[in-house]
């Protein structure tokens, strides 16, 4: 039997491919055109490279070798097409533009090709494409995520899934969907929706769910990965930094997060277990990012949030948690994004440093206007204020109402849980709060 | 720049709007009418223009309808409260961002009456379909 050599071609293969399918794929469609014909030519090269490399071993650099194969069955592909059907190139964007590939073998490690996945992110989140289907194919093409595996995350059937990045590919194609990077003009509003779709992606991941937890922490993973990269991409944009660290700021707690499967909430996780790489990295940027704005009271939705979650990483202790800054930060989030959702976090921060019953009176006052009746965190929130006040028999239906609401089961079973809680302790109060 | 080839694709931009031309003063309308000139001026100043007309009301519309080989023709549809198709543009632009940058451009009524423009490319007519002949599936064998 033959021993696999070292490094094991397969799996170099399936490393490079994950690594670096999305840029090879960006390239290969700026020069086809084609996201079918970017697609295949990748598929190609990677079977090459797998009937290959075992017995010449694996390349010094296997990314240009898979490119630069890819690059010459596209080409392959598009000479063979043209002459079977003359005129017929009407789908290329810029074939008189594309360089004729190099010999794989020759110098593959000094391979350099332009950096197409900023052009690939904003195409993939066109707002011309629904967002779900926005979402299906930037993980399908900027991602190392199979249909299968981006079906399962979501839920989804696979066929429904495969279905829905057909159709977006489709539409691209023929309503001329620009490969392009915005002008400078629409630039932040296009980012705004590459931002939105890294961030759905990344809250997918994170909504504790009972099943396919390894998935889920995939999709976060991936989020992650391609927030890195619109950091790389575009280093200028102080959204992009905020984005990135408000995602790794929550991931360093997904470990803590779950015990046995069940929720545990910030304040009673045990902060030892939290991610402090992730976290460092998540305070640089931050900072990075507030340093940068024109002006501190101009920050972005995502560098407030994430300096939000900064506040609370930064707490050795729930006690420590400095919760008059982050309510000034909830303030000013409020400020740009005046939703019910946003006030209810800045009535809970305000219930943590000024007083439980002032943040239950401004909860109370969003509430009457019945657009969070059927929020569950509304009810939780209230729920949870009540039990802080001992008003265990008001808080007891605030979280039947809440657990009722909440369609994630491990949601649910937390709020359960409390209820049975404050249904024992019947109206004793509770001698500590925050 | 990618499109440097001349590679370019019509779109059709529909005009959606309440027919509310009546409640307009004269100088809203002139203003929606100045407004449409400027954008079929610039467009044919870059060479894109290829057409443009503002259709009747659906007061006006007739339905024809072949069934079984009779022909039906009814009055209407009307458009009552929703918005109806109120008129066209044709633009060539090289993608989409152009074109929807020009439909931006395009008036759709009056203040009050909101409206928008539908963005639809024009492929072209389709070649005529090749006739497959038909076998049972054994052929496939």
């Amino acid at each position: 039997m033959a021993r696999a050599p070292s490094p094991d071609p397969r799996q170099a293969a399936e490393s490079v491919f994950r690594r670096e399918s999305g840029q090879i794929l960006a390239s290969l469609i700026r020069i086809s055109g084609s996201f079918d014909r970017a697609e295949e030519a990748l598929q190609e090269a990677l079977a090459s490279a797998l009937a290959s490399w075992p017995g010449r071993g694996v390349p010094e650099n296997p990314g240009a070798w898979i490119m630069t194969v890819a690059h010459r069955k596209l080409l392959d592909g598009l000479r063979r097409e043209r002459t079977a059907r003359e005129k017929q190139d009407s789908l290329l964007y810029e074939t008189a533009t594309a360089v004729p590939p190099p010999d794989p073998d020759l110098d593959e490690a000094g391979m350099s090709y332009p950096d197409d996945r900023l052009r690939l992110m904003f195409t993939c989140c066109h707002p011309a494409l629904n967002r779900e289907a926005q979402v299906a194919l930037t993980l399908r093409t900027l991602g190392g995520l199979s249909t299968p595996e981006i079906a399962r995350a979501f839920l989804v059937p696979e066929a429904t899934l495969a279905q829905r990045i057909v159709r977006a590919k489709r539409k691209i194609q023929e309503a001329g969907i620009p490969f392009e990077v915005p002008p400078a003009d629409r630039l932040q509003e296009r980012l705004a929706s590459v931002q939105a779709v890294i961030y759905l992606i990344f809250n997918e991941g994170y909504a504790a769910s009972a099943g396919s937890g390894l998935l889920r922490e995939d999709l976060c993973a991936e989020a992650i990965r391609l927030g890195r990269v619109l950091c790389d991409l575009l280093p200028r944009e102080a959204e992009n930094l905020g984005l990135l660290a408000l995602m790794l700021l929550h991931h360093s707690r997904r470990t803590a997060r779950m015990a046995g499967g069940a929720l545990v909430t910030l304040e009673e996780q045990d902060r030892s277990q939290w991610d402090h790489t992730a976290i460092a990295e998540g305070l640089a940027l931050v900072e990075n990012a507030l340093g940068m704005g024109p002006a501190a009271g101009q920050a972005g939705a995502y560098q407030l949030q994430a300096a939000v979650a900064a506040l609370h990483a930064q707490a050795a202790t729930p006690g420590q948690t400095d919760w008059p800054q982050i309510a000034a930060l909830y303030g000013r989030l409020l400020e740009r994004q005046a939703s019910p959702v946003v006030a209810l976090n800045h009535a809970v921060a305000v219930a943590m440093s000024v007083g439980i019953e002032e943040g239950l009176a401004r909860i109370d006052r969003l509430g009457a206007a019945g657009t969070l009746d059927s929020y569950y965190l509304f009810h939780a929130a209230r729920a949870d204020l009540l039990r802080r006040l001992g008003r265990n028999r008001e808080a007891a239906p605030a979280y039947r109402q809440a657990a009722a609401l909440a369609t994630n089961g491990v949601e649910k079973n937390f709020l359960e849980r409390r209820l049975r809680e404050v249904e024992g302790a019947g109206g004793l109060p509770r001698s500590s709060t925050a | 720049m990618m499109c440097q080839r001349g590679l370019t694709m019509r779109y059709m931009m529909l005009i959606y709007t309440r027919e509310r031309a009546a409640e307009m003063s004269a100088s809203e309308r002139a203003d929606i009418y100045d407004r449409h000139s400027k954008v079929i001026a610039d467009a044919s100043a870059k060479g894109i223009f290829l057409g443009a007309e503002p259709l009747g009301r659906t007061t006006t519309a007739t339905t024809v309808r072949v069934e079984n080989g009779q022909t039906l023709i009814t009055d209407g549809p009307f458009a009552e409260t929703k918005e109806a198709l109120a008129g066209y543009y044709i633009l060539e632009c090289p993608n989409l961002d152009e074109a929807l940058e020009w439909a931006a451009r395009i008036p759709t009524g009056s203040k009050g009456a909101g409206g928008c423009i539908e963005v639809r490319p024009m492929p072209g007519l389709p070649k005529r379909p090749e006739a497959v002949p038909e076998h049972g599936p054994s052929a496939l064998a």
